[in-house]
């Protein structure tokens, strides 16, 4: 086709146009990309063994299965210093999707409820949400952490002037928050059946109501129902059992407080920060989610006669989860991926136990980075395959 | 990976920011470069820190400074790389810097497995306690249950475990990357312990609010020999810094120093001679001028000069010699004879 | 569909939810007006309204005074060293940030150099305003200037070696002006490199698009502070032998890595935002895939995507904080450095100076953020 445009020469022989063929000129473009890639890939791992070899530095995972001999600060499963590498791999990857799980928790209750928020009718409910959102978003991340644990936590009281709350079993202070430990006793076990019963009995409940309400249009009240089977069921049950736990409450002893369960400065900092910070954008996603409901929808609900509250609840959220959901699951990716900053105010995560200390006392850089990049790759991917598993499953269907 | 070092080599071309190559001869590129490019800590009084002009001074940095003085017989040639804990070995094994001089512990598993070569002992040191006094504390066998500060990745970390371990006593470690973080842990109350080598525990108690409200514990935990290495693979670079060190020391032993080097050429003592070079070829010998040692010892002093000026009792993190003095009064610092 | 009723029966059902009397009919509503219709309005609609509103006063009430306070009225002015911030009663000490600023600007830049850094900004500032403002003209030359020019003057100055200016090594940069260093390197990288990518990723060339996915996919899908990490720590294994280079630019290359695969996402967002016709026109008008690009697909897509780079842009701005942990001194760095001198030490101190950071995070990114607004609504074409 190239041939044929006006400054194709005409001297020039027929085989020249080979040099215009868009097939042939991309299969000679993408051999010529494929054999710079892979020029530098066999480069680069040429360099990296002879830097290697030469220096005499040790290379491959045996290091893994080799005692770590350093201790963690908060671990979620057993872990020693006599444990192996491998093991202190898997404390810092169960710290770091401990705090992920309750900051995204947290922060989608706040976020939801500041979106909700900058919508409100009420102007200074309205302000007040608009200037949290624009303060905290435009702030670097790592600053609030490191603002929460320098310019906060650290300046609580020592252990001896710990800050006293609800008659002295709850303690704040500059070692951490410090609650107490309800010991199970006998009978303890009723309790949690309780709270399995109640939870199976409201499922149960609101799908039959669900089913009425569809037959008859009689609604339930399936919320306060469900609400007073989970919580009312247990805590009734508790109470009838003579609250069969033992509180064991924080003492002072020696240098800190023993016994209670205590959530370190580090945890407390870097949840308040993700959390407020992941707040502010899952915020805006849920105003532009439900901005994105056209005004028509909630006006044919309004004049089928739905109260606001009931619209907002059937009508908007249903159709606004469908835009929120995709950016708010991209957002609790970025929470989880920027809990790596926790080697800023030393909370024991993947990347600090691992990318730091690991990498440190084995000297083995290349293998600890690659494995830790490897993680958060393999979580990013899975969240893409769910987004795209949820994207084809709510889509709109076009009709 | 391989876009990083396509960006790498690109940007390094493009912008050209001190980029520099450096081969295995490192003498060669070295004197290339008209300079010894030298990692030291991010700054740790006495050792390497940054005085107000910007210059670094320190026990560590004059070692580095009398490298440099051997080779261009100028304090100056040397260029100073500040190293995190963890980047420290990488930029050695990479050629980023030609001697590592950064308080580092001379371990049988970084000499062999990290591609190091120690070059000696330039300070003995132990790892000890700093407590609050209001804690009331007088030994470290008292600090079971304890909140302890330390820096992640150093031999301190693993010591410290040994250590609790051994003597059954808990803790409660709270560990930091950088040096500042862990300073500032310790300063704002987080911790009532903490650990590191007793040299740099003086050096941190400096730095606090109040020096004098905060003690040092007699233990020392651990053996901490701390000197400067260089790359595995390169003989005469080994050589040189090996023998530079050992230069400084036997300055002191033969009573050479700054001021009286010059005069010291014409000595009649054999061991000085060939020391300064008046006597055999014992700087050409590892690719170096004869008067290799006379120019190092002449900008930067002898080992107990060095150490007077950074660290000495004269200073503010009052030192005494103690391990450090040289063999003859009850230390061991010990040169090899230049013969 | 088929578990509801019929119309046949949802005529002679009788149905909860139908109401069948009619509400009594209301008032016409007064005509209102003026501050008081606002307030009753906006504040005290309804019950619940009420009771928010009040719980809002309460809350300003409870956050606001001491928060000036601290500001503000008890907040130290000026002061030489630690003394002016001790007590109880006082507030920010911003003594303390007047004492340090030359250093959160500066980092340790020698002192008689700091010209050249100054000049840098203006010639930046210079450089920029006119690009913000739609109506100045010259666009073209503009954006060669700062793309193009700038960079290079700027290297010249800040690096020095060339006309007689000294060699100011990097250790000795930092405070805003290493923050800016790596903020502008980045942007001014990732723009052409994303718009690289972004093609790549949309390329009929199977190899092409599936490297581009790969690269793109992989710099998105990790933490910035590993990226930071491998290229101080790991990078320097995988050069040839004894080639290395400066720990900033080791940072600046992951940088503008990690931003140029968000840019991509965004600008190809854009690419398939134009309308299929676009492509066919300057297809059937003979233009080459490059002409077509320059000529018509990327003017109009980048245009479409201004938003969306200038947000990558303030991410950009606010990751650049992560550097620090590496070891290099950006703004935060050195705000932070400022707290362990012993001289500047009070309870006061830490708060002040991540105030101080905060807000100068907070005008550039807000700044940045108004300016995409503005401009989302000047390029909104669509007639609603």
């Amino acid at each position: 086709m190239a041939v044929t445009t006006l400054d194709s020469d005409a001297s020039q022989p027929a085989r020249a146009s080979l040099l215009y063929d868009p097939v042939i000129r991309g299969i000679v473009f993408q051999v010529l990309l494929a054999l710079l890639i892979l020029y530098l890939v066999v480069s680069g791992i040429a360099n990296a063994a002879a830097n290697l070899a030469n220096a005499g530095i040790a290379s491959g995972f045996g290091f893994l299965g080799e005692r770590a001999g350093f201790d963690i600060g908060q671990t979620l499963i057993p872990y020693t210093s006599d444990s192996s590498y491998q093991r202190a791999f898997f404390v810092g990857l169960l710290n770091t999707i401990f705090v992920a799980a309750i900051g995204i928790a947290c922060a989608t209750v706040l976020g939801f409820i500041v979106g909700i928020a900058r919508l409100s009718k009420n102007f200074l409910v309205r302000k007040v949400a608009s200037v949290y959102v624009e303060t905290l978003r435009n702030i670097p991340l790592l600053l609030q952490l490191l603002f929460w644990y320098k310019a906060v936590l650290s300046t609580l009281p020592a252990p001896r002037g710990s800050l006293e709350l609800f008659n002295a079993s709850v303690l704040l202070n500059n070692r951490g928050l410090i609650i107490p430990q309800w010991l199970p006793e006998a009978g303890a076990g009723i309790v949690y059946a309780s709270i399995a019963i109640g939870i199976g009995a409201a499922i149960v409940i609101a799908r039959w109501a669900k089913r009425r309400q569809m037959a008859t249009g009689q609604a339930f009240p399936t919320i306060r129902m469900a609400l007073g089977l989970v919580i009312g069921l247990p805590l009734v049950v508790l109470f009838l059992m003579g609250t069969p736990f033992t509180p064991q409450y924080p003492e002072l002893k020696g240098f800190n407080f023993v016994g209670g369960s205590t959530l370190r400065p580090e945890f407390m900092a870097l949840l308040l920060g993700l959390s407020l910070y992941t707040a502010a954008f899952i915020a805006e996603i849920v105003r532009a989610g439900i901005l994105a409901v056209s005004k028509g929808q909630t006006e044919a609900a309004y004049s089928l006669g739905i109260r606001p509250n009931t619209t907002m609840r059937l009508v908007i959220i249903p159709q606004a989860l469908r835009v929120i959901i995709p950016p708010l699951t991209s957002q609790y990716l970025n929470l989880t991926k920027n809990s790596s900053l926790a080697i800023a105010v030393g909370y024991p995560d993947l990347v600090s136990v691992f990318s730091g200390t690991v990498a440190n006392q084995t000297g083995q850089a290349v293998e600890v980075i690659s494995i830790t990049m490897l993680v958060y790759l393999s979580l990013s991917l899975l969240t893409s395959a769910f987004m795209n598993w949820f994207n084809s499953r709510v889509a709109l269907v076009e009709r | 990976m391989t876009k990083i070092i396509l960006s790498a080599a690109a940007g390094a071309v493009a912008l050209g920011l001190g980029a520099q190559v450096a081969s295995a001869q490192t003498l060669e590129s070295v004197q290339e470069n008209g300079y010894v490019q030298c990692g030291v800590s991010t700054g740790l009084a006495g050792f390497s820190n940054t005085d107000d002009a910007g210059d670094w001074t320190g026990l560590d940095v004059d070692y580095c400074r009398a490298l440099a003085a051997a080779i261009f017989d100028d304090p100056e040639a040397v260029r100073f790389t500040p190293l995190s804990a963890v980047e420290r070995f990488t930029a050695l094994q990479s050629g980023e810097i030609d001697v590592l001089s950064r308080n580092t512990t001379w371990t049988m598993s970084r000499d062999t497995d990290l591609g190091l070569n120690f070059v000696g002992v330039t300070f003995y040191d132990g790892q000890g306690f700093m407590v609050p006094k209001e804690l009331e504390v007088t030994s470290a066998l008292q600090l079971s249950g304890a909140s302890v500060c330390v820096q992640s990745g150093t031999t301190t970390e693993l010591n410290l475990t040994d250590y609790f371990n051994a003597n059954n006593m808990d803790y409660n470690p709270v560990v930091f990357e950088g040096l500042e973080e862990v300073n500032a842990a310790y300063n704002a109350g987080r911790c009532d312990v903490y650990t590191t080598d007793s040299s740099g525990l003086a050096s941190i108690r400096l730095q606090l609010d109040n020096p004098d409200d905060h003690m040092i514990l007699p233990e020392l935990i651990s053996k901490e020999p701390l000197g400067p290495s260089v790359r595995q693979g390169d003989e005469q670079w080994f050589d040189i810094a090996k023998w530079v060190y050992y230069a400084l020391v036997s300055a002191e032993e033969l009573g050479v120093n700054s001021e009286n080097v010059e005069e010291m050429t014409e000595s009649e003592n054999p061991d000085i001679r060939r020391l300064v070079g008046s006597e055999g070829t014992f700087g050409e010998d590892i690719g170096l001028e004869n008067d290799w040692a006379l120019k190092a010892i002449k900008h930067v002093g002898n080992y107990g000069e060095i150490f007077e000026r950074n660290v000495g009792p004269e200073t503010p993190l009052q030192i005494e010699r103690g391990l450090n003095a040289l063999y003859t009064d009850g230390g061991v610092q010990y040169a090899m004879p230049v013969r | 569909m088929s578990d509801t009723h019929s119309e046949a029966d949802l005529a002679t059902t009788k149905l909860a939810f139908v109401r069948d009397d009619f509400i009594e009919q209301q008032e016409a509503p007064t005509r209102e007006g003026g501050i008081g219709q606002w307030i009753r309005v906006n504040l005290f609609a309804s019950v619940p309204d009420t009771i928010l509103t009040v719980v809002m006063i309460l809350f300003l009430a409870w956050i606001l005074p001491p928060l000036l306070n601290w500001a503000f009225f008890n907040a130290v002015w000026d002061g030489a060293n630690r003394e002016a911030c001790l007590g109880e009663d006082r507030g920010a000490c911003w003594a303390f940030v007047e004492a340090k600023f030359a250093q959160f600007m500066y980092g340790r830049y020698p002192l008689g150099e700091r010209w050249r850094v100054d000049l840098t900004g203006i010639l930046l500032i210079a450089g920029t305003i006119p690009m913000l403002i739609p109506r100045v003209p010259f666009k073209r030359l503009n954006a060669i200037f700062l793309l193009i020019v700038f960079p290079v003057v700027a290297y010249v100055l800040l690096v020095g070696g060339y006309f007689g200016l000294p060699v100011v090594v990097t250790d000795r940069w930092g405070g805003l002006l290493v923050t800016l260093v790596v903020a502008i390197v980045g942007i001014v990288v990732s723009l052409p490199l994303g718009v690289i990518l972004a093609l790549g990723r949309r390329s009929r060339l199977p190899f092409v698009k599936y490297a581009s996915i790969v690269f793109i996919e992989f710099w998105r899908g990790v933490p910035l502070i590993t990226i930071l990490f491998m290229s101080s720590v790991m990078l320097p294994l995988f050069l040839p032998e004894g080639v290395s280079f400066d720990k900033l630019l080791r940072a600046l290359v992951g940088v503008a890595f990690f931003a140029s695969a968000y840019m991509a996402e965004v600008i190809r967002g854009g690419l398939q935002a134009i309308p299929k016709g676009q492509y066919e026109a300057a297809d059937a008008m003979g233009l080459g895939f490059w002409q077509k690009m320059r000529l018509i697909i990327l003017p109009q897509a980048l245009t479409m995507v201004i938003p969306g780079i200038v947000n990558t842009f303030i991410g950009l701005f606010k990751d650049t904080s992560l550097v620090l942990i590496i070891g290099l001194f950006d703004l935060l760095g050195i705000v932070q450095l400022g707290f362990t001198d012993p001289n500047w030490s009070s309870p006061q101190t830490a708060v002040t100076g991540f105030a101080f950071a905060a807000l100068v995070y907070f005008i550039f990114c807000f700044g940045m953020s108004k300016y995409s607004i503005y401009m989302e609504n000047r390029l909104d074409t669509s007639h609603r």
